[in-house]
């Protein structure tokens, strides 16, 4: 059982590093700029916080099935294929929390900046830096959208024996099969790990917080 | 006197509506230009074109002999403004004033030395580890001009710097701030809505009303004399009276107004077209009948009331003696002593030395520069 | 006004997470209340005006074969009192489904549990209903060249051997039971790198053997519906201990027994084995099911 929490744990932390990697970059552009292109692509990663995880996970399996245009990969229920999937769906939920952040630093505050010389990438650093508890924001909401999601991850993993098994994936095997006493385990350790998560990162916020105010 | 920024033939539009159209504004070092007027005159705008933070839709900027832009990341290196809210970075004071510091890459230990001289500029010396977002106003203020100042700027743009502060720390401030100014033949633009603050701060002031600048020179001038009714009416002047210098006796001119003569001290030669101007708080008033004893106040103008003002703490009393229209400031207990009301005649008396004279602009353009 | 939303923000956000922590918690108490199921609400009418609903508990491989479609209509034509609600699960749920009451009849292909469940005094009786075959398959080149091997026992030993990626569902089903046994018979304990367990139903299973180009035992209906869009080829299906008999069970004290005995009769009955036995001809060819309920033929 807890090799499975384990392989749950390394393929979302993963993922969310990666979803970090692409998002972060993407909401600052959304929530700094002003322009038609900027609101429409705003439109996009808000529905893509609504994509749904099957649709997700049908694509990528259609996409890297030896029959699918990537088949040659031989992705298809394993990790990797996993982390692609979860990264997909990851990087909207970042990419929008962190545009609603960074939309929050007042323009005023990013024009004082350029007031003294800082360049547009300065102006960025400078507003990932203020908005950087909306930062945090993004990885919990990144990684509670991955570690619990079940359709994608069970459509490109395949539930595999100590290689793509995961907890999500685990519970419903294991509920198909009658066995309600690990599927109720498994999920109060995923209840726990998602609270211990975003009490870590509260901490984080919290303490964050009280070294600005003090 | 060469300017360290100037710019001229400025226009900005925002939707079609122009909001910005300034023919010439220059910034001298070690002077500060307050660029006064109401809300919504351009002010702003004007700065954040000046600052290169914003690009005018037609003009020319000058840096220091060199045509710059918004473009040119070495000529905004120059540049640092201060707002009316502070917008301090979340981190110490210290990590503030640094900031523009490491823009410009110098290097930590002089970083920390330059810190902690503009701190002590602004009286703020070992204020470094305090977090930036626990300061008063008055505080915060500080360590945003600090933040301008540690980069040493030929130019510095100061975008109405006491609006939000309370009288008594707005006061201070703005004298403190002026003093320190002048320094490192550092030019400064100083944005204000506030006259008596721009009268403290500035050497030269511009008068701004609907994106152009309507009246502008040197701040005694301005404040007297705006040459542009608009102005006047925003400074709290009459329009100026124009008069012609009859004689000039020991320095002191009498200039004929229509209805009444009236003694300054000033450069002038008899035959000049001037117009004349007198600040409201230089005026005295009194009793129409009282025998005034004889003293340095050498203008004695008898007049009617033509308006009464409430001005908060005062009244702006606007009077008519002859052609010339003049205000005074009096307070309630004058109007009361004095029963002041439109139609009443009173004895307006002011030194020779509160008057100030500018030439007609139609003879000889900015005479009295 | 901004201060007011944001304190009420603040008060909220406890109680969502109590509100949520306790619709979790019914939740949680619903799933474990229907382990110890308690149905004995509305007792059915005897009037028999509105149909009485019969509760067929049966695997997922009946169910996704598509024989169910044929049958239950045919039957509920035949029997306008009654309904049949198709509870597809594994072979163990299904049994546990009957163990509870929660089902009515079963339909299921794991013999030696179905005799323990009637002689533990859950069933009425066991009657053979039809069997199908399970086959074994794999990527047409074939590595460890079960083609030629003497019976499934011997093929899964050529696997070992090679080692060559089997896919096994693991899931208790009867297939993955039928799977076990025949390790059994070839003295191999399965277990490796080779063998790769899915956890998943059989189309999933399929997919990713396709996918690994492993072996996998499957039972023919379902490989032969899915075949297309597979690389996979039929190896060996000819082997009697690949034979899958199902049986139907009348569950003993069932909510609507009389429904059940009815659903049995009928299904090991005339009109219920010639259905079977000619399901599939249109679309595979030949049968997919070979009906064998005792006298069934012969009444």
């Amino acid at each position: 059982m807890w090799a499975v929490v384990a392989t749950s744990l390394r393929v979302s932390v993963v993922a969310v590093a990666i979803a970090v990697l692409a998002g972060v970059p993407a909401g600052l552009y959304l929530g700094m700029r002003r322009s038609v292109v900027r609101n429409a692509l705003l439109v996009l990663a808000n529905a893509g916080m609504g994509l749904p995880p099957v649709v997700v996970g049908l694509v990528t399996a259609m996409a890297l099935s030896r029959r699918g245009p990537l088949g040659s990969l031989d992705l298809l229920y394993t990790r990797p294929a996993m982390v692609i999937a979860q990264v997909i769906i990851a990087v909207p939920v970042v990419a929008a929390v962190t545009a609603a952040a960074a939309a929050s630093v007042p323009f005023e505050l990013r024009l004082q900046a350029r007031s003294l010389g800082a360049s547009q990438l300065h102006e960025a650093m400078l507003v990932l830096k203020e908005a950087r508890m909306g930062l945090v924001a993004a990885v919990a909401a990144g990684f509670g959208a991955v570690i619990s999601e079940v359709g994608a991850v069970m459509m490109v993993g395949g539930n595999l024996e100590g290689s793509t098994r995961v907890m999500t994936t685990a519970i419903v095997q294991y509920t198909r099969m009658g066995r309600y006493g690990p599927a109720l385990a498994l999920s109060a350790v995923l209840l726990a790990l998602i609270v211990v998560v975003n009490t870590v990162l509260a901490q984080v916020q919290r303490s964050a917080e009280r070294f600005e105010r003090s | 006197m060469s300017a360290v920024l100037e710019a001229t033939q400025i226009r900005k539009s925002y939707r079609r509506r122009e909001v910005l159209d300034v023919e010439r504004v220059a910034l001298a070092p070690e002077r500060t230009l307050a660029l006064l007027g109401p809300s919504g005159a351009g002010k702003s705008t004007l700065l954040a074109i000046l600052g290169l933070l914003e690009r005018p839709d037609a003009g020319r900027i000058v840096l220091d002999g060199r045509e710059v832009t918004a473009a040119d990341r070495s000529a905004r290196m120059q540049v640092a403004a201060a707002f009316q809210r502070p917008w301090l970075f979340k981190g110490t004071v210290g990590a503030n004033v640094a900031y523009g510091l490491a823009l410009r890459g110098v290097p930590a230990s002089e970083r920390r030395e330059r810190v902690a001289e503009a701190l002590a500029r602004v009286g703020l010396a070992g204020w470094e580890e305090r977090s930036a977002l626990t300061l008063s106003g008055g505080e915060a203020q500080r360590v945003a001009l600090a933040r301008a100042l540690a980069v040493r700027p030929r130019v510095l743009l100061l975008d109405e710097p006491l609006a939000s502060l309370d009288p008594v720390v707005k006061w201070r401030l703005a004298r403190e701030f002026a003093e320190l100014l002048h320094e490192d033949g550092m030019a400064v633009l100083w944005v204000t809505h506030d006259q008596d603050e721009a009268a403290v701060v500035a050497d030269e002031v511009a008068v701004m009303r609907d994106g152009r600048i309507v009246a502008s020179g040197p701040a005694d001038e301005v404040f007297l004399v705006p040459g542009d009714p608009w102005a006047a009416g925003f400074l709290g002047l009459e329009e100026p009276a124009a008069g012609v210098v009859a004689e000039v006796t020991d320095g002191v001119a009498r200039v004929a107004c229509e209805g009444a003569d009236v003694f300054a001290v000033a450069d002038v030669r008899p035959g000049e077209r001037v117009r004349i101007g007198v600040r409201p708080e230089d005026v005295v008033l009194f009793e129409a009948t009282a025998d005034v004893p004889a003293s340095s106040a050498r203008n004695r103008l008898r007049c009617s009331v033509t308006a009464l003002e409430h001005t908060g703490t005062t009244f702006r009393v606007v009077l008519a003696c002859g052609g010339v229209r003049l205000a005074a400031r009096v307070s309630k207990a004058a109007v009361r002593e004095l029963s002041l009301a439109p139609g009443a005649q009173v004895l307006a008396v002011f030194k020779a030395t509160a008057v100030r004279l500018a030439r007609e602009r139609s003879e000889s353009e900015g005479a009295s520069r | 006004m901004t201060d007011r939303r944001i304190w009420l923000a603040k008060r909220q956000a406890p109680v969502l997470v109590a509100v949520l922590l306790a619709v979790l918690l019914a939740v949680l108490l619903a799933v474990l209340g229907g382990c110890s199921s308690t149905r004995t609400e509305s007792k059915p009418p005897q009037q028999p005006k509105p149909p009485q609903r019969i509760v067929l508990a049966t695997t997922t491989s009946t169910q996704d074969s598509g024989l169910l479609d044929v049958l239950v209509p045919a039957f509920e034509k035949a029997y306008p009192a009654y309904t049949v609600d198709v509870v597809a699960v594994g072979t163990g749920e299904a049994l546990r489904l009957g163990e509870q009451k929660d089902a009515d009849v079963l339909l299921v292909h794991a013999r030696a549990d179905e005799e323990a469940f009637v002689a533990k005094g859950f069933g009425i009786e066991r009657r053979d209903v039809c069997y199908n075959r399970f086959v074994l398959v794999g990527p047409a080149a074939d590595p460890a060249d079960v083609a030629h091997a003497s019976g499934a026992a011997d093929a899964l030993a050529r696997i070992a051997k090679k080692g060559s990626p089997f896919v096994s569902r693991g899931d208790d089903s009867g297939t993955h039971k039928k799977e076990k046994s025949l390790w059994a018979a070839s003295g191999v304990k399965p277990g490796g790198a080779w063998y790769i367990v899915t956890g998943q139903g059989m189309g999933e299973t399929l997919k990713v053997a396709s996918e690994k180009q492993a072996y996998t035992l499957t039972d023919e209906a379902t490989y032969l519906t899915m075949k297309d869009s597979l690389d996979l080829s039929l190896l060996l299906g000819d082997d009697p201990s690949l034979y899958n008999q199902y049986g139907v069970i009348p569950v003993t004290g069932a909510r609507n027994e009389e429904g059940a005995r009815a659903f049995a009769d009928w299904i090991c009955g005339p009109e219920g084995q010639r259905l079977i036995g000619s399901f599939g001809v249109d679309r595979f060819g030949r049968p997919l099911f070979t009906p064998n309920a005792p006298g069934g033929e012969k009444s």
